[in-house]
C-alpha cells in the first residue's frame, strides 16, 4: 500500500461510516417520544433542567450514568427516595452534609425552582434506559 | 537544529502558557483529590463542582494551547514558507489565554453554564469559536502561501476543522435531556475519540520523521492508515455512549462492534512509531522528545485503547456505567494522548526556539519528570480501577447504596491522593528544568 491508497481508504470510509451514523442518528430521533415521554416535557421540566445546569449538578452528581462520580446518580432518584426525601433536601436552608463523606453546598432556591427541579427528575426516572441502572442505588 | 523560519518563534509562548495552565490544572486536581478524602476542604468557598470543573476546563484549554503552539512550530517547516501573520497569532494568543482566563476566575464566581465540559458561559463560547476560526484562517493562509503540500497539514487542518465544527454543537441545548446528551456527545466524543486523534497523529508524524530521518512517504503512508482507522471505528463507536441514556437498543450492537476496534488506531501508532525509530537513518540528540513521543503513542494504546476497551462491551458497561472505572480510563487516555503529545512536541521544538538555539543541554532532570509523571498518572489510574472494583462489587451487583459504599472505596482515593502528589512531583521537576535551569543555560 502507498499513500495515495491509504489517503483513498481514509476518505471511503469516512463517507461511508458518517452515512451510516447519520442514519441511525435518525432513527434515534425518531425513537424520541416514545422512549422519552418527549410528549411529557412541561414548562416545569424545562426550567427543572436549567435549574438543573445553573448550579452545575453534572459536576458532582451523575444523571444516566455520566457526570462526576462524586455524589448519587439522579436519574433515578424519585424512585429511589420518594418525592418527599427529595424536596427536603433541596429546602433545606443550609450546607447539606452526609456524614463525613461528602458535602453538597447550599443553592438558595425558590420554590418555582425546587418544583421544576422534581419535575425534572420525575420526568427523567421515565425514560426507558433499556433497564439502566443494575439496581435502584443506581 | 535550529528554527529554520523566523515566525516558527510564535510558537513559544504558547507552550509557555500551555504548561502553565497545565500546572493550574494539577492543582486543582489535587483539590478535588484532597476533598474525596476531607470533604471539607475548601467548602464552601470552592465546592468539588467548581474545583473539578475547573480541572477539566484547564486541561482542555492548555492542550488546544499545545496543539496550536505545535502547529505553529510545524507549518513552516512543511510547507516551506513563514506563518501568513504572525500579528494574527499573537493577536489570537492573547484572546484565548485573557479568554481562558476570565472563565477560570469566573467559575470560581460562580459565573457558569451547567453542562459537563461545556460549562464555559455563552460569551466565552463565542469567544473561543472566534479564537478557533482566526488559527484555522491563519493556518489555511499559510497553507495556500507555501510552497508544499505535505499530509502532515492537510490532516492537521481537518482536525482543526472538525475541532471548530463540533464544537458548534456545544451551542445546542435542548429542553429535552436525552437529545441534550445525543449531541453533547458529538463534542465530547467526536474530540477526543475523533478529530483530536487526527491532530495528535499528524504531531506524532511530523515528530517520527525529525527524529528518526526516515522517509516522508512511509510516515504519510502510516498517517493516513492509523486517521482511517479512527474514524472507521469512533464514528460510529460513538453508539457506545448510547447504551443507557435513552437512545434505542441497537446501539448495543453497533456502538459495541465498532467501538471494540477503537483500539486499532493506538495499536497502528505504536506499530508506527516502533518501525520508525528501528528505521532511523540517524541518532537525534534530543532522547527526551524521543521518550516523549514514543512514549505517547505507548501510553495512549494503555489508556484509551486497553482501559477503554475493558468496559465498552454493554455487558460490561451495564455495570462499570458511572463509576469510578470511566475516570480510571479518562485520567489514562488524555494524559497518554494528549497531554503526552503537546509534552513531545514541546520537548522537540523549544529547544530550537530558545535564545541560544538547537543546542541540547542535559535532559536527565527532564527525563526524571518523565518517568516519574508517566509512572505516576499509571498508578493513578490503577488506583482508580480498584476503586471502580470495589463500586461495581457493592453498589451495582450488591445493591448498598452510593454513600455506604463510597465509605469502602477510601483506601483507592488515598493511593490516587498519593500518586497525583507524586504526580505533582515530576511536573514541578519538569517545570523547573524548563523555566530556570535550562532558561539560564540557553542565554
Amino acid at each position: 500500500m502507498n499513500r495515495a491508497s491509504a489517503r483513498n481508504m481514509f476518505i471511503g470510509a469516512t463517507v461511508i461510516v458518517s452515512a451510516i451514523f447519520l442514519y441511525m442518528t435518525v432513527l434515534s430521533l425518531q425513537s424520541l417520544p416514545e422512549r422519552a415521554n418527549t410528549g411529557n416535557i412541561t414548562e416545569g421540566v424545562a426550567w427543572g433542567k436549567k435549574v438543573f445546569e445553573r448550579h452545575a449538578c453534572i459536576d458532582c452528581h451523575t444523571l444516566l450514568g455520566e457526570g462526576a462520580y462524586y455524589a448519587p446518580e439522579l436519574g433515578n432518584v424519585i424512585a429511589r427516595r420518594g418525592e418527599g426525601y427529595v424536596r427536603v433536601v433541596l429546602e433545606t436552608a443550609a450546607v447539606q452534609g452526609w456524614g463525613t463523606t461528602r458535602k453538597m453546598p447550599q443553592f438558595d432556591l425558590s420554590e418555582k425552582d425546587i418544583d421544576s427541579l422534581v419535575e425534572f427528575f420525575i420526568w427523567m426516572g421515565k425514560i426507558n434506559t433499556s433497564n439502566w441502572p443494575p439496581n435502584i442505588e443506581g | 537544529m535550529t528554527y529554520k523560519y523566523e515566525s516558527q518563534r510564535v510558537a513559544f509562548p504558547y507552550f509557555v502558557a500551555a504548561l502553565g495552565l497545565f500546572a493550574a490544572q494539577i492543582l486543582f486536581g489535587i483539590v478535588i483529590g484532597i476533598q474525596y478524602l476531607a470533604p471539607d476542604f475548601l467548602f464552601p468557598a470552592i465546592p468539588f463542582n467548581i474545583a473539578r470543573m475547573i480541572h477539566i476546563n484547564l486541561l482542555v484549554v492548555w492542550i488546544i494551547f499545545g496543539f496550536m503552539g505545535s502547529a505553529y512550530y510545524l507549518l513552516p517547516e512543511e510547507v516551506e514558507g513563514e506563518i501568513y501573520s504572525v500579528k494574527l497569532a499573537w493577536l489570537h494568543f492573547w484572546m484565548f489565554l485573557v479568554g481562558g482566563a476570565t472563565a477560570v476566575v469566573g467559575y470560581l464566581f460562580r459565573w457558569h453554564d451547567g453542562r459537563e465540559f461545556l460549562e464555559q458561559p455563552f460569551l466565552i463560547k463565542v469567544a473561543i469559536v472566534i479564537v478557533v476560526l482566526m488559527f484555522i484562517f491563519n493556518m489555511v493562509m499559510t497553507m495556500i502561501k507555501g510552497r508544499r503540500r505535505t499530509s502532515i497539514t492537510v490532516v492537521l487542518l481537518i482536525g482543526f476543522l472538525g475541532l471548530a465544527v463540533f464544537y458548534l454543537f456545544a451551542f445546542f441545548k435542548p429542553d429535552n435531556m436525552v437529545m441534550d446528551k445525543y449531541f453533547w456527545w458529538w463534542v465530547v466524543h467526536m474530540w477526543v475519540e475523533g478529530v483530536w486523534e487526527l491532530i495528535m497523529a499528524a504531531i506524532l508524524s511530523f515528530l517520527l520523521i525529525k527524529l528518526t530521518g526516515v522517509d516522508r512517504e512511509i510516515a504519510e503512508k502510516w498517517l493516513y492508515i492509523i486517521i482511517g482507522l479512527t474514524f472507521l471505528t469512533g464514528i460510529i463507536g460513538t453508539g457506545h455512549h448510547y447504551y443507557w441514556i435513552g437512545t434505542p437498543e441497537f446501539w448495543q450492537v453497533w456502538g459495541a462492534w465498532f467501538s471494540a476496534i477503537e483500539v486499532l488506531p493506538f495499536v497502528a501508532m505504536i506499530i508506527f512509531s516502533l518501525k520508525m525509530v528501528s528505521m532511523r537513518t540517524k541518532k537525534h540528540p534530543n532522547k527526551a522528545a524521543l521518550n516523549w513521543t514514543v512514549g505517547t503513542a505507548i501510553v495512549s494504546f494503555l489508556g484509551a485503547g486497553v482501559l477503554g476497551f475493558m468496559h465498552t462491551l454493554p455487558q460490561i458497561n451495564f455495570y462499570t456505567h458511572g463509576t469510578q472505572m470511566t475516570a480510571s480510563h479518562g485520567h489514562l487516555a488524555f494524559f497518554g494522548a494528549y497531554a503526552m503529545i503537546v509534552l513531545a512536541m514541546t520537548s522537540y521544538a523549544v529547544p530550537n526556539l530558545r535564545k541560544k538555539t538547537g543546542e541540547i543541554m542535559s535532559q536527565k532532570a527532564e527525563i526524571f519528570a518523565f518517568w516519574t509523571m508517566v509512572i505516576s498518572m499509571i498508578c493513578i489510574a490503577l488506583s482508580l480501577t480498584g476503586a471502580g472494583v470495589v463500586q461495581v462489587y457493592l453498589q451495582r451487583i450488591l445493591a448498598t447504596s452510593y454513600m455506604e459504599t463510597q465509605t469502602h472505596m477510601v483506601i483507592f482515593y488515598g493511593m490516587r491522593l498519593f500518586f497525583g502528589a507524586t504526580f505533582t512531583l515530576g511536573l514541578a521537576v519538569y517545570l523547573y528544568d524548563f523555566f530556570l535551569l535550562k532558561r539560564a543555560s540557553s542565554r
